[in-house]
């Protein structure tokens, strides 16, 4: 065991210096790390590194705000014998989860808290590379449920919740009540508004209706899944088992690829994520866009500013569902000095430390009692809106390979989208490939 | 600095040591000297290609156990040894995705539109790379201005062209406004792999231009004079002079080309996106398989490449008699020794024969 772990750090010490050879020396040897130690819950509190304290570091992407700084400088000036440095990542998610996953295969102890996206929730609990965590030292009355169950794998706490994420229905306020409509909450009402207004409005003649995300990445995952839901569906029902070829799983699926066909989603959006739908929509391409809450402050600051407003997402039959997002803090199995870090996170839960990123960056905070905070809902008009949202947001599938998954998911969509498949077919393979995936 | 004759006498084995002498056709007696000099530069390569090398092909026989404990969701881990596995399953058809080419196993989808982007692009890259070096090495006004125009694109790094093209080839980019339709480049279709065959070419074309310019600057103008006093056409200087005098330079050209676009990695996926079936090639295909943790089909898959890679380089030496290497002098040398021993068999054995030293290195 203890030579299998030699190999494995020899062999990956080795291949990050080949990185030219990455491709053709991507092994990674050795049969170390994660060789069946069980980890009872509360097993942590044991763990002698709990009782250690000193200086450690906080990974996470790039911080675009620069609070992330500004807090950890604020902690490091009253906690001058455990300061904390800020590593920041690469922008992409991917490789966030890369270098992370490297650390700990490597059994690094240079990186102590990770920012872990609630995907990876499983995958770095299951391989063991972040520590459970002692649940009787983490108060968490206070925090909206769904971000603690995205922090939970098997009954057990892996992460402290950070922020968390919603989908909105933005829309064009201006040409709805140019229309005399309401905001729509199914599907069909949204349709029947878009040809009312393009009937009505001038300016939106040539807008189109609707748009999210739609490009082959992790955003269509989260599409797709919002519009299973909102049909009765689930890709994955709430014990982690799939039901992916349910009629109401594929209702939802259809009307993605019927919306695509008749026009009520643009072509173009098939390349969109985040931030070609934004522009879109900023443009005055598009009536209704499903994003997430950071576009509110930049569609502020743009041509339409003042002339849109956020709803909750429509589903097919009735109010849509969300899918969950949000970033957790976990602390890394190999890490030195973890009595410091766990005082670290939970200092930065708290309720003023969120509220003061909640301010600075836009992010949405975990605690229940900050959406109804007046100095956050007059900054953020939509924060209502956003906490009913992650109140009924579903998570993505619980599971250690999430990324075969996520992938699996993304295929027979994208192939549906593109006409390529139909939808009853293209679900019921997605439903013969995740029974393998999932165990 | 050894002396002709010390060279020579270390060329000249003791009577009945032939096989030794073949193996050392350049040795000048100081082996152990450059041995020890050079051992320094070998014990890195060894450390950080071949030790990664060796332990890349042992973790292609092996696969990570995915088994999960059913009441901790812990994964049990550790690696069991599979033997072939990894390399028999591309063929198991168990993981079969849709593209244009139809429903195939990934990996041999893969295949086919590395081997396809290699095919298109090599040949669109060599005819432009052609047409750019016959101007590049005309002279006109202005001509240093064309010939670094050419060469910036080949300067830009691929993933920064990579993602200037992906802006050109958004929905609502620059390409689509100059073709007046809408084409969705970036999604995942035929288009995407054209968008991919139109960023390579523009970016590697100047590559084979600047080689192929450098083939042409060898040529000596009497020759084209000859042919004109002649009246050799253009095309029939063009096809009778300057293809076969460029030859071994263009065929080295395409060459690297080849097995570089056999690697083709970055810009399909900075450019189109990973998992897009349309595009995706070998590398891009084992780079998921380790992203996924699954090291041993990743390693399994990069092997296959690099043999495949090994294949075409034979056949190119083989059949094209690339001269990669360009060792002029172990050349002379061999043939210098041929000669000599036909000489020998003809007059009896003679020894001690002086040769002229083409080494300049080797002269006093």
């Amino acid at each position: 065991m203890s030579f299998a772990r030699r190999t494995r750090r020899v062999t990956i010490a080795a291949l990050s210096t080949s990185a030219l050879l990455a491709l053709a020396a991507c092994g990674g040897g050795g049969d170390g790390g994660q060789g069946g130690e069980p980890a009872p819950s509360g097993s942590a509190s044991q763990d002698p590194a709990y009782e250690q304290r000193g200086p450690i570091t906080m990974v996470q992407g790039k911080d675009t705000s620069g609070n992330v700084q500004n807090l950890v400088d604020q902690w490091n000036a009253e906690h001058p014998d455990e300061t904390v440095k800020l590593i920041e990542l690469s922008d992409e998610a991917d490789q966030q989860r890369n270098q992370m996953i490297q650390n700990a295969e490597t059994q690094g102890s240079e990186y102590t808290i990770l920012s872990m996206d609630v995907v990876w929730t499983a995958e770095f609990a299951a391989n063991q590379y972040v520590d459970p965590l002692p649940q009787d030292k983490i108060d968490l009355t206070g925090f909206l449920q769904p971000t603690i169950d995205s922090a939970t794998y098997f009954n057990q706490l892996y992460a402290v919740p950070t922020t968390s994420d919603g989908g909105l229905l933005y829309y064009r306020s201006d040409w709805l009540e140019e229309a005399g409509l309401e905001p729509p909450t199914t599907y069909d009402e949204m349709k029947t508004a878009c040809e009312t207004i393009k009937a009505e409005v001038d300016e939106a003649a040539d807008a189109d209706c609707y748009g999210g995300q739609h490009q082959k990445y992790e955003g269509l995952t989260v599409n797709i899944s919002e519009a299973v839901d909102g049909a009765g569906g689930h890709i994955t029902d709430d014990s982690g088992q799939p039901t992916a070829n349910s009629p109401e799983a594929v209702a939802g699926l259809t009307w993605m690829r019927d919306a695509f066909a008749d026009g009520t989603i643009p072509q173009a959006a098939l390349t969109w994520t985040e931030e070609e739908g934004r522009q879109a929509f900023q443009d005055g391409k598009l009536i209704f866009h499903r994003n997430w809450p950071y576009v509110y402050n930049l569609a502020s600051e743009s041509d339409i500013a003042g002339k849109f407003a956020v709803a909750p997402l429509p589903g097919l039959n009735g109010p849509g569902i969300s899918s969950l997002g949000g970033h957790n803090w976990a602390i890394s199995k190999f890490a030195e000095n973890k009595g410091t870090a766990l005082d670290f996170m939970i200092w930065l839960a708290s309720e003023e430390v969120q509220k003061s990123n909640a301010l600075a960056t836009s992010q949405a905070p975990t605690r229940e009692a900050l959406y109804s905070d007046p100095e956050l809902i007059e900054k953020y008009p939509y924060m209502e809106t956003l906490k009913a949202s992650i109140e009924t947001a579903r998570p993505r599938p619980k599971v250690v390979n999430y990324g075969d998954v996520t992938l699996a998911i993304q295929d027979a969509t994208y192939s549906t989208l593109q006409g390529n498949t139909e939808p009853q077919a293209a679900f019921a393979d997605l439903q013969t490939k995740l029974d393998g995936l999932i165990q | 600095m050894a002396t002709v004759t010390e060279a020579s006498r270390a060329v000249q084995p003791p009577p009945g040591d032939t096989h030794k002498r073949k193996a050392n056709v350049l040795s000048d007696g100081q082996g152990k000297l450059a041995a020890f000099l050079i051992s320094p530069t070998m014990i890195v390569l060894v450390a950080i290609v071949g030790i990664p090398i060796l332990l890349s092909i042992r973790e292609a026989f092996f696969r990570e156990n995915e088994g999960i404990d059913p009441n901790t969701g812990l994964l049990q881990g550790g690696e069991e040894f599979v033997g072939l596995r990894n390399f028999t399953d591309i063929f198991a058809g168990t993981n079969n995705v849709t593209s244009t080419w139809g429903t195939l196993d990934r990996f041999i989808n893969a295949f086919i539109n590395t081997s396809l982007f290699t095919l298109v692009c090599v040949l669109i890259e060599t005819v432009l790379g052609v047409a750019m070096a016959l101007i590049m090495s005309k002279a006109f006004r202005g001509r240093g201005i064309v010939r670094a125009g050419i060469l910036v694109p080949w300067a830009i790094p691929t993933i920064v062209s990579a993602l200037m093209w992906k802006l050109i080839f958004d929905e609502a980019g620059i390409m689509n406004r100059i073709l007046g339709a809408q084409v969705l480049w970036l999604a995942d279709n035929f288009s995407s792999f054209w968008a991919v065959v139109i960023m390579d070419v523009w970016k590697t074309a100047p590559f084979i231009g600047l080689l192929v310019l450098a083939g042409l600057q060898t040529i000596p103008a009497e020759v084209y004079e000859a042919a004109k006093v002649d009246g050799a056409s253009v095309w029939q200087q063009f096809v009778r002079i300057t293809l076969p005098m460029v030859k071994p330079t263009l065929v080295v050209a395409v060459l690297f080309r080849t097995l570089d676009t056999l690697r083709i990695f970055d810009a399909p996926y900075a450019m189109i996106g990973p998992a897009k079936y349309s595009v995706e090639t070998l590398s891009m295909f084992a780079y998921e398989e380790a992203n996924a943790t699954r090291y041993g089909p990743a390693a399994a898959y990069s092997i296959v490449l690099f043999l495949y890679i090994v294949l075409v380089a034979f056949i190119f030496v083989k059949l094209l008699g690339a001269d990669v290497v360009g060792d002029e002098e172990s050349k002379a040398l061999r043939e210098q020794r041929r000669r000599k021993k036909a000489e020998g068999k003809l007059a009896g054995s003679r020894t001690g024969k002086q040769r002229t030293s083409i080494t300049s290195g080797g002269m006093p």
